[in-house]
């Protein structure tokens, strides 16, 4: 019997504002436990939700940039359950009518594309945090309770794990772009819940599926349902049924490990926020929020394969994030050669940053100074060699390549009217080096070009120097 | 303070030309609480130490005459929440419970100048009609000491009727507000919908609580609501309007105005004493020049069932923050934390609360949300255009504000139905967000009974003016409990 | 007719315990509700919108502003049982965690 598998995606991500979704406090990460916090994120009795209007824009950024479509007039809804990180026991969502509908993003594995459809998003708040102590105890931070969130769900399009690594790698670039989030699963600002199910081919009926937590990493998530697509397949292979269950993955086997069956479907009692007037949203607002959206990674891949020659690959690691892209069109607009400005990015620069756990904010590197210091190895300023001095220098202070390799006397020497009396010198006390080259022996010349980059202390340009010296030695 | 022979402007024009000092109004209104609270029992706290600190500071800063409410006390619904000063809600689930946040209608009233001498009781979270409902203490009706005095604001009213206070924040999520005013003899004023914030009024039903005043004078209403009244960032159904006069048009000629009656308001089930009261109220509007027809709200009678669904389903997502966790009573020897939930739950909320509480929960659940819930939700467009057809044609509609004078401490508590069916003339306009005000009418066997006035969303002024016509035709308010003022 | 279970069932939805003979009480009344509330079923409300809001209003929103956090201090106050700056429950049991 053979299977196919059907994979659901719910991913939270969080929404960069100053404020919470429905109060007005801060957010912010790592502050002291409930420092960040107000009478509102509290549920004190007598407070009222207010709706963040930025927040709501972002969501509305990133639906846009996810092809779906606006719902014109929405409201908010009330999900009701208790925990303690949860303090009014209910969380304001969007249930009756989300903020848009019907998506997709085109995601690629081994060369196959395929779009994914996404059958929803919407804006909520997120839950405080509990932590867990040995002491018989539990502790509510309620730092992060009203974070904005937008809820991305899937269509059931996702076939396989591979794809749903891509749809979430597709997922966290396209979002990133908007600049809606920071999107990052290891500071918990991209959250993703998946569910998988397996039944025999030819089957209508979806198989009974299953819920997976603790998902830290996209690879994760592929190994986590990688491992249970292959349980419920040999499940149902042995003559066994899959339950209806929330299993944990565990990193460290790459198994999924049975949490609890659920019983019955939850009973949330969703029902509409009666604190919150409806939203409507304009064709006028769209515009802005589609104004506010830059060219999204896939527009550029294209537009740097076609018009600018760079290999797809190579595409592909620029737009990684908007960051980069930016960074190297930027270098670009400053005169470097895309080609070059995508070698130094994709090389060094990354290199670096990689080394040092940094991003590119996060350095003095400017794309003036990256395109400056490209020209100057082009019209043969500097070396290679030198280039990777002042790159040193330029990726960790705001300094102009240019006045600073002048300053250090790292311009390179490529006059030959300087350089061929320097070469004929050398050429005059080394008559065995000269005798061995007519012999054929090739090292002579390495040994002569070493002699000529000790006397002009390495500025001497060496392709020059070469052309001077063999036009020398083949006089002599 | 003999509140029974003054009002807001005497005790104003008194501040501000130095005549009184307010330290000397709020020891008086402190006397005055001393020495009849006791036997009323409106008050759950009584803000000693505090009002009078803030008397003393209202004194030194001078009272001017454009500040009406500076130097005046005023008791409030221990419901809203007062910062430093416990606020109960008449529950065991907040016995011990200090705000540390004013709500929106006590700043406002703080920053007029006003001081607050005290909480006064309700029924559990505003649940109730009687005040019996709370678990602090029984409050008698003002005029009755062995009857209830509604609710279930029944402490503001009692508060009000008993002359301890000028004037008494109340809410009215059902009638909380007019029902106790008519069983009590005051006058209870319940604005539009949206038009106070309810930040820091502790919810019952969101869509339908309103905070208002209860006053033994309409005009003594005014200047209260024209403070607390007007949008608010933190409510965000709060309306945005300008600066309004609510009583702008009191002491205008009602010639012209068009009231109707709803046949409705006066069918079975309504004391007959009470009908021939509200008919001979129409007949006094008509000699004063305005024009009253028998008009249809024919939903009327569907409006308790989709009241208590409503109300009770927005109750019971509301009351859920209420969890022993971060603040509110917490079970003793909890050891898991679901005893934390239930047990806090189960024994700090009391029978009725309890009762919406479990209605509401189902009336949501998996399975009967539509037929409960969302029925509900459209019965209430219903009874809504109801209003809306007739106040195409008419200016105000007037009706008994209770089916029945004040009833017997006791009498209803165990049959929640019937209790519920008491609220038949109120909740209507709740639904529909209207605002409304019961005036006292006079007496039935002794017991004072209240005219209900109901205006378009924002037309308080009508009310007002209507209102105080009324109450200058007849000479109720110089009747208190106990004989004449 | 709303059984005994039914309201067993809301009540753990609610968080709410009661004693047998409160169940049966209970159970007695909010049947007696229900009756009363089934009377909404003889309205037609075919195409009749649901009220959720009685006077109209829309996009009431706020600029995102972050504002000053309430102090620790004042939120600890009521606080039953807690731990340096964190609210103390007995350990959650599901440790279901997003």
């Amino acid at each position: 019997m053979n299977f196919e598998t059907t994979i659901g995606l719910e991913v939270h991500v969080e929404l960069k504002t100053q404020s919470k979704m429905f109060s007005p406090s801060p957010v912010s990460y790592g502050a002291e436990p409930n420092t960040e916090t107000n009478v509102i994120d509290w549920g004190f009795p007598g407070v009222l939700p207010s709706i963040n209007r930025g927040a709501y824009e972002l969501g509305l950024m990133v639906a846009l940039a996810l092809h779906a479509e606006i719902t014109p007039v929405t409201h908010f809804d009330r999900k009701n359950y208790f925990y303690p990180d949860n303090p009014k026991a209910y969380q304001i969502t969007q249930s009756e009518a989300p903020l848009a509908t019907n998506g997709w993003v085109e995601i690629e594995v081994d060369g196959h594309k395929k779009k994914i459809g996404i059958a929803e998003l919407h804006v909520e708040e997120d839950a405080g945090k509990n932590q867990h102590e040995d002491d018989g105890y539990s502790y509510v931070d309620l730092n992060r309770q009203g974070t904005p969130l937008v809820e991305i769900v899937s269509k059931p399009d996702i076939a396989t794990p591979e794809e749903a690594y891509a749809y979430l790698e597709t997922l966290r670039q396209i979002v990133q772009f908007t600049g809606a989030s920071d999107v990052k699963m290891e500071e918990g600002s991209m959250r993703v819940d998946s569910n998988l199910s397996v039944r025999p081919i030819g089957q209508q009926a979806f198989g009974t599926k299953t819920e997976i937590k603790n998902l830290n990493s996209f690879a994760h998530v592929r190994d986590g349902l990688t491992y249970e697509q292959n349980r419920q397949s040999a499940l149902l292979l042995s003559g066994g049924s899959v339950r209806p269950e929330t299993r944990r993955y565990d990193p460290n086997t790459k198994e999924t490990i049975l949490m609890r069956v659920k019983e019955g479907a939850d009973d949330y009692r969703y029902f509409p926020e009666p604190d919150l007037p409806p939203v409507t949203v304009s064709k006028e607002w769209i515009e802005t929020a589609q104004g506010r959206l830059p060219e999204m990674p896939a527009k550029r891949r294209e537009r740097y394969i076609n018009a600018m020659g760079i290999p797809e690959y190579d595409a592909g690691v620029l737009t990684a994030t908007k960051e980069m892209s930016d960074f190297f069109e930027a270098t670009v607009t400053a005169g470097a050669d895309p080609k070059q400005a995508s070698n130094w990015l994709m090389g060094e620069v990354s290199g670096y940053l990689n080394a040092n756990h940094l991003e590119l904010k996060d350095v003095a590197l400017t794309p003036v100074h990256l395109a400056g210091m490209i020209e100057l190895i082009d019209d043969g300023t500097i070396s290679s060699k030198i280039a990777k001095k002042v790159f040193q220098e330029i990726i960790k202070n705001d300094t102009d390549p240019a006045a600073w390799v002048k300053a250090k006397g790292l311009i390179q020497e490529s006059d030959p009217a300087v350089l061929t009396p320097i070469i004929d010198e050398i050429l005059d006390n080394n008559q065995q080096s000269i005798d061995d080259f007519h012999n054929g022996k090739d090292r002579a010349v390495g040994f002569l070009v070493g002699q000529i980059m000790k006397q002009t202390h390495g500025q001497a340009n060496p392709k020059v120097v070469n052309d001077i010296l063999l036009t020398e030695l083949n006089k002599r | 303070m003999d509140y029974f022979k003054t009002d807001i402007e005497k005790l104003h024009h008194q501040l501000a030309n130095g005549e009184l000092t307010s330290v000397d109004l709020v020891q008086s209104t402190l006397e005055g609480i001393s020495q009849i609270d006791p036997e009323v029992q409106a008050f759950v706290t009584v803000n000693t130490a505090a009002a009078l600190k803030q008397a003393e500071a209202v004194d030194q800063a001078g009272i001017a005459t454009d500040q009406p409410l500076a130097g005046v006390p005023v008791a409030i619904k221990d419901n809203i929440v007062t910062k430093g000063l416990k606020t109960t809600a008449s529950s065991k689930m907040l016995a011990n419970f200090v705000p540390i946040y004013d709500a929106t209608v006590v700043e406002k009233l703080t920053a007029a100048g006003a001081i607050n001498v005290g909480k006064t009781n309700l029924d559990e979270f505003a649940m109730g009609s009687s005040t019996e409902n709370s678990a602090i203490q029984v409050t008698k009706n003002a005029w009755d000491h062995t009857k209830v005095p509604g609710g279930s604001s029944g402490g503001s009213a009692a508060s009000v009727a008993s002359g301890q206070v000028v004037v008494a924040l109340g809410t009215d999520t059902g009638g909380s507000i007019r029902q106790p005013a008519a069983f009590n003899g005051v006058v209870g004023f319940k604005p539009t919908y949206g038009r106070v914030s309810r930040w820091g009024l502790i919810a019952f039903g969101s869509s339908l609580d309103a905070i208002g005043t209860l006053t033994r004078r309409v005009r003594d209403s005014v200047p209260v609501m024209n403070t607390i009244i007007g949008h608010d960032d933190k409510d965000s159904t709060t309306v945005d309007r300008s600066a309004e006069d609510l009583g702008a048009k009191i002491g205008q000629d009602l010639t012209g105005m068009k009231i109707a009656l709803p046949k409705e308001y006066l069918g079975d089930g309504v004391d007959a004493a009470i009908v021939a009261q509200v008919q001979a109220a129409a007949k006094q509007f008509e000699a004063m020049g305005a024009t009253v027809e028998e008009v249809s709200l024919p939903h009327t009678k569907y409006a308790v069932p989709a009241y208590y669904i409503i109300a009770s389903s927005e109750a019971s997502s509301n009351l859920q923050r209420f969890d022993g966790i971060r603040y509110g009573f917490r079970a003793q020897d909890v050891k898991t934390l679901d005893d934390v939930y239930v047990r806090s739950r189960s024994e700090g909320f009391g029978a009725e609360v309890k009762r919406r509480i479990m209605l509401g929960t189902f009336s949501l659940s998996a399975g009967f949300y539509d037929a409960y819930f969302k029925k509900a939700g459209q019965v209430r467009t219903l009874i809504t255009r109801d209003f809306e057809q007739v106040f195409e044609n008419y200016d105000l509609i007037i009706g008994p504000t209770t089916p029945t004078p004040a009833f017997k401490i006791g009498d209803k508590v165990t049959d929640p139905l019937t209790m519920y069916m008491n609220d038949i003339l109120t909740i209507p306009v709740n639904l529909a967000g209207l605002p409304a005000m019961s005036v006292p009418a006079g007496f039935v066997d002794g017991m004072p009974v209240g005219l209900q006035l109901i205006a378009k969303h924002f037309d308080e002024a009508t009310l007002y003016q209507a209102g105080a016509a009324f109450e200058d035709a007849n000479n109720y308010v110089d009747q208190i409990p106990g004989g004449q003022a | 007719m709303i059984s005994k279970a039914d309201v067993a069932h809301v009540a753990e939805l609610a968080r709410l315990e009661f004693s047998d003979a409160e169940l049966d009480q209970f159970t007695a009344q909010l049947d007696e509700i229900l009756n009363m509330v089934d009377q909404l079923e003889s309205v037609d409300t075919t195409d009749v919108p649901v009220t959720t809001q009685s006077v109209h209003l829309e996009n009431i929103m706020r600029q995102d502003v972050a504002s000053t956090p309430t102090p620790l201090n004042e939120l600890m106050a009521n606080v039953p049982t807690s731990k340096g700056n964190l609210i103390q429950v007995p350990a959650i049991i599901d440790k279901e965690e997003d």
